[in-house]
Order: C-alpha cells, then structure tokens, then sequence
C-alpha cells in the first residue's frame, strides 16, 4: 500500500482542485480570517509602533537622574543645589572646554488644540540647556534655528509640529497665557523628543514660577561608568536621588499603554477569531457534507480514515493561510508607517508614533490564521471520517 | 470443480434505529465460487445491497463470518479492510461515482495511487484500462463531457485498473438506457469470460440478470432461490 503521506497528498490535491467550484463558501473562510489577522496585526503594529518609540528613546550611555522615590519626570524636583554634585559626578563626560556634558531640564505640561481643532490637548514642554544637543546627539535642527537662552522661544519635535496648531516657524503659542516664538522644528530620529516642544529652561521655570529643575540627564564616558556614577550620588545622604538609563526609563514609560494596546488587540481578536471560525466549521461542514459521496467513494477504492481527515484540515488550513496572508498584507499596507498621537497616560502627555508591522507580527498573523483553520478544519474532518462508506455511497 | 472464493457463514446484519431494531439479513449463508459471474435480485429492501457492501467490505456483518480468498474479512478493523478492498474489490455504482474535476484517466488511476507503482506504470495500465473499456480516445474528458455509458465504462475501467480479484456492481446499469445498458452488461460479461474476473451484481432488471452466470433472488434478508444460466 502507498504510504499515509501519499494518500494524504493525493486526496488533499483533489479537494483544492475542487475549491474553485466551493468559490463562494470558501471565501467566506479567507475573508473571515483576514480580517481577524488584518485587525490584529493592526492593533498589535500600533502597540509595537508605541513601545519602539518609546525603547527607541534614549541611549544607554546617558543617565537620568531623578529625586528619589519619583516614578517620573512629572513628580520630580531636583534641588538647584544639587545640579552641580551631579555635574560632577564621576564618569560624565566632558566636552573640549572641560565641561561636563549634562543639563538641568523642566519637565511640564502645557495644553495646545491640535490642527483642526479646538479642544486643548496636553504636550510636553521640556525646558532644557544650550548645550542639550551636545546632551542629545541624535537631534538635529531641521528647519529655523535653536532657541535663545533666556528668551521665550521654542524649538518644536516634528511630530507635535505636525499634530499641533501654530507650532510653525513664526508662529506663536501660548504656555502658561505668553505668547512664545517658534523659532525651529528638530527631529530626533523618530523617539518621544519629536513630541515634544523645548525652551530654555531659565525661561520656562521663570514663567511657570517655579524654583527647581525636574530632573538632570548627562551624558557618561561609556556604559560602564553607570553603576559608579549611580554609586556616588546613591551613597550621598545629602541627594536622595535615583538614577536610571534613559532606555530603562523609556521603556518604562511605555509598559502601561503598550499593554493596554496589545490587550485590546488580542480580546478584539479572539472574538473576530471565535467568529471566524463558526465561519470555517460552517463552509467546511458544507464542504464535507456536498462531498460526501467522492469522500465515500474514494475510502470505498480503499483511501484511509485518516488520509481524509488530514487532507480536509489541510484544506482548511490552505483556506485560512490564505487568509491570513492576505489580512496581513492589508494590514502592512494600510498601517505600515501610518503616524498617529496618543496620550501616553503614564506622562498624561501626547506621544506621535508610528504603526509598526513587523515581520514577527506578520508571522503571528500567519498563526493565527494556522490555528483557526485546524479547528476550523477538525471538526468537520472527524465526521467525515466517521461517516459509515455504505450509508454514505447510498446517500448519494 | 472450481474453488470457493467468497464464503459466508449464518450471516446477520441489523441496524438500530432509536430503540427498534431492524434486522436487514437473516443468519444468510452463501459460497461464491472463483470465476463466477453472480446476479443479486429481489424488491427494495429485501438485503440486497446490504449484502454486496459486506462482501465488498464496505460495511461488517452483525453476526456470522465472510471468508475471501481464504480470510477472514469480517474481523479486520476499518484501516485493515479500507487496504483488503483496494487490494482485492474493484467497485461499479449506479450513478458511477466518478470524481467530477478529474480527467477519466484521473478517476482511473485513483486506485493505483494506493500502491507504490512509478508514475509511467501507472499512466500504461491507465491506459490499457480504458482500451479494455473501449475509451483510449476519452482519456483526457472530465465526467461531464461523457455520455452515461461511457461514464459508467470509465467506472468499470476503474474498478478493474489495479486488477482485483472481485468486481462488485451495484445497479450498474440502473441510470442507462437499454442499448447502452447492453453495451455495459456486456463488456462485464467480456471481463468474467476473457479475463477471469469474479462477479457480483445486484440489479432489479431481470434481463440484466441474464447476463450474469448465476442468479439468487432475496426477500426480507434472505435467500429464496437460486438458478443458474447457461
């Protein structure tokens, strides 16, 4: 006797070669899981575009420092005396005249209507130093120049230029009721900074009343200088602060949401999945039941039990893959690079990112798809096995 | 004297629905001789094809033992008999059960894709198969593009490809007319004669039954007569 594989081959070639005549049934299965995995892959690309944002903040060789027992930015305060123990930490790097690399922001919040619209929405105003793009490299002046210190000028990320009404070059907002100049646009290689608007930090603290930086980010002379730098101001009884990696921090920032996304995505998905594979029991019980007698026929002329039940779940399987291709190819390129904002509710700020379709999210899709059509396919695979020949030879 | 092929002993077969049951053959014992061409009549309902399916190991008796070729058949497990039949049985139905996407040539070779033959071996019994049947020049049309007869000529030449020892027909001219009917009791009588094949038919027409070497009549599961022809 041929082998199991054989048959399984055999029987499995002549139930695709008669899928075209099912055309319409067997859509219904490919339609259905693609638009489970379109909208799952979606979901998660968004989740996956927040976190990379976020993670992509931020290098490991730059430190944050916080007061101690501060969760972020927002609620931290570090004392103005303080900001020079921290420059002179142990392992900051120093620029050519000897100084170390290291500011003192502010971080705030101000409200701005987005474009389009008049409800204000919030956004972070970072107060920072001259020589933050000595700080932070990777941002770069795109359009317009850096802002003045000690003026009320304001240099804008692409992304809250982009989402945010009058954040052009010359025009004006208001933060804390003052008419502030934007005088540049930056990019920051696509991290959080581009959703963000920065000033001179004497200016904005002077506006805002307020007395003390929120935190101080330096630059160290390499990775390994972390720990004796966080040792030195940890060991300190007079500074009670904490210090952490800017990609710790970040990816800190992005947990509860990046969470909250996949969550939805992956309930939103399992109730299009219970439903989708109704869908594909359904056409693959009518399949099985249309084919009873060429099933029956073919295990009469002594094809196997088994061989019928794979073959009709590898159909099955062959119907959702193709589903599932075509819901992640949607997905990839509908949403593939799609720039939406959101309020990151750990910042209570907006953050612009990018839909992230990966290819590990596209092989998820893929499985998804696998998984629904076995089920989808199991089923109807076992009656049609279990269907007694001659009952089913005269049925027909 | 020519050797028992087939060998049924106090066969019964019931099936239950809800709570009756419905004893379909009666304790039926029959031997069926190698070479012989067998004609299965009675009413609807009287067991007939009950019993062509259980010599044709499609379905298993209730009681009693079926004996093939020396074996016993009756206590082989579904997977064990589904082999036995493509080894053994060769099937004729009456609306002729071909596979409607596949070539006659397709629907031929469906029982050699069961045995490790190469591909080429395959396409030359193919071949001959259908020449037998008088087909050779229908090969490549699908189930659709043939007439009735040469439907149920390309079932036949199904049935014999892989070369059984038996050949079960049930009603295999039940959907012809009579000229073609002809045609096709014919070439099975061709296929006991000259090529030895042993077989069993259940048909209601009796002129059909003429054709076979011998009749059994079958009322309410069991046999009521037997004669034979010339």
């Amino acid at each position: 006797m041929a082998s199991a594989f054989a048959q399984v081959t055999a029987v499995t070639a002549l139930n695709l070669r008669t899928v075209p005549s099912r055309l319409g049934p067997s859509m219904v299965i490919v339609i259905g899981i693609a638009g489970v995995v379109g909208v799952l892959v979606a979901l998660l690309a968004m989740a996956e575009g927040f976190r990379a944002t976020l993670s992509s903040t931020g290098r490991a060789d730059r430190v944050l420092v916080l007061r101690g027992g501060a969760n972020d930015e927002l609620s931290s305060v570090i004392y103005r005396s303080q900001v020079p123990t921290i420059e002179q930490a142990p392992g900051i790097r120093k620029d050519a005249d000897g100084k170390p690399i290291a500011a003192a922001e502010v971080f705030m919040l101000t409200s701005l209507p987005r474009r389009g619209a008049t409800d204000p929405t919030n956004v972070v105003v970072r107060g920072t130093q001259p020589n933050v793009l000595a700080v932070r490299p990777e941002v770069r002046i795109v359009e317009g120049r850096m802002f003045n210190s000690g003026m009320r000028e304001i240099i804008a990320g692409r992304g809250a230029a982009a989402e945010f009404e009058g954040l052009t070059i010359g025009g004006s907002v208001a933060v804390r009721g003052d008419g502030w100049k934007v005088v540049g646009i930056f990019e920051s290689g696509g991290n959080v900074h581009e959703s963000e608007i920065w000033t001179d930090a004497e200016a904005i603290m002077s506006a805002a009343n307020r007395g003390a930086p929120t935190s101080v980010i330096a630059q160290l002379e390499s990775e390994s200088q972390l720990q004796p730098f966080k040792d030195f101001l940890t060991k300190d009884p007079s500074m009670t602060v904490d210090v952490l990696s800017e990609p710790k921090y970040y990816a800190s920032r992005s947990k509860m949401l990046s969470n909250l996304i996949n969550g939805l995505g992956y309930f939103v998905a399992v109730v299009m999945a219970i439903g989708a594979l109704f869908g594909a029991l359904n056409t693959m019980y009518a399949a099985v039941s249309t084919r009873s007698v060429e099933i029956a026929t073919l295990r009469a002329l002594g094809f196997g039990a088994a061989p019928v039940v794979v073959s009709i779940m590898l159909e099955a399987i062959v119907l959702a893959l193709a589903g599932g291709i075509l819901g992640a190819l949607i997905a990839f390129v509908l949403f593939n690079g799609y720039t939406i904002s959101t309020l990151n509710g750990q910042t209570f700020s907006q953050v612009a990112f990018d839909f992230r379709v990966t290819p590990a999210l596209l092989v998820q899709g893929i499985v998804w798809a696998a998984v629904i059509g076995l089920f989808g396919g199991l089923f109807p695979a076992l009656r049609a096995a279990r269907m007694p020949v001659a009952e089913a030879l005269r049925a027909g | 004297m020519a050797e028992t092929l087939i060998a049924l002993d106090r066969i019964s077969k019931h099936y239950v629905r809800g709570k009756e049951k419905i004893e379909v053959l009666h304790e039926l014992s029959l031997n069926i001789e190698q070479g012989d061409f067998l004609a299965l009549m009675g009413p609807s309902g009287s067991g007939k094809t009950t019993l062509l399916n259980l010599i044709g190991g499609l379905d298993q008796p209730s009681a009693g033992t079926i004996t093939v070729s020396g074996q016993r058949i009756d206590t082989l497990s579904g997977g064990r008999l589904a082999q036995w039949r493509a080894r053994n049985v060769g099937f004729v139905f009456q609306f002729y059960n071909l596979l409607p996407v596949l070539t006659a040539a397709q629907n031929v070779e469906l029982p050699l894709l069961l045995t490790h033959l190469s591909k080429s071996e395959r396409a030359r019994r193919v071949q001959i198969a259908l020449t037998v049947v008088g087909l050779e020049d229908r090969a490549k049309h699908k189930p659709s593009e043939l007439s009735g007869g040469q439907a149920q000529r390309v079932a036949i030449a199904r049935a014999l490809v892989a070369d059984p020892t038996l050949l079960v027909c049930d009603e295999p001219t039940g959907d012809l007319d009579r000229k073609t009917a002809d045609e096709v009791l014919g070439l099975l009588q061709t296929l006991n004669r000259e090529h030895g094949k042993t077989l069993i038919m259940v048909t209601h027409d009796p002129r059909a039954a003429e054709y076979a070497g011998h009749q059994l009549h079958m009322d309410k599961g069991r046999l009521i007569e037997a004669g034979a022809q010339a």
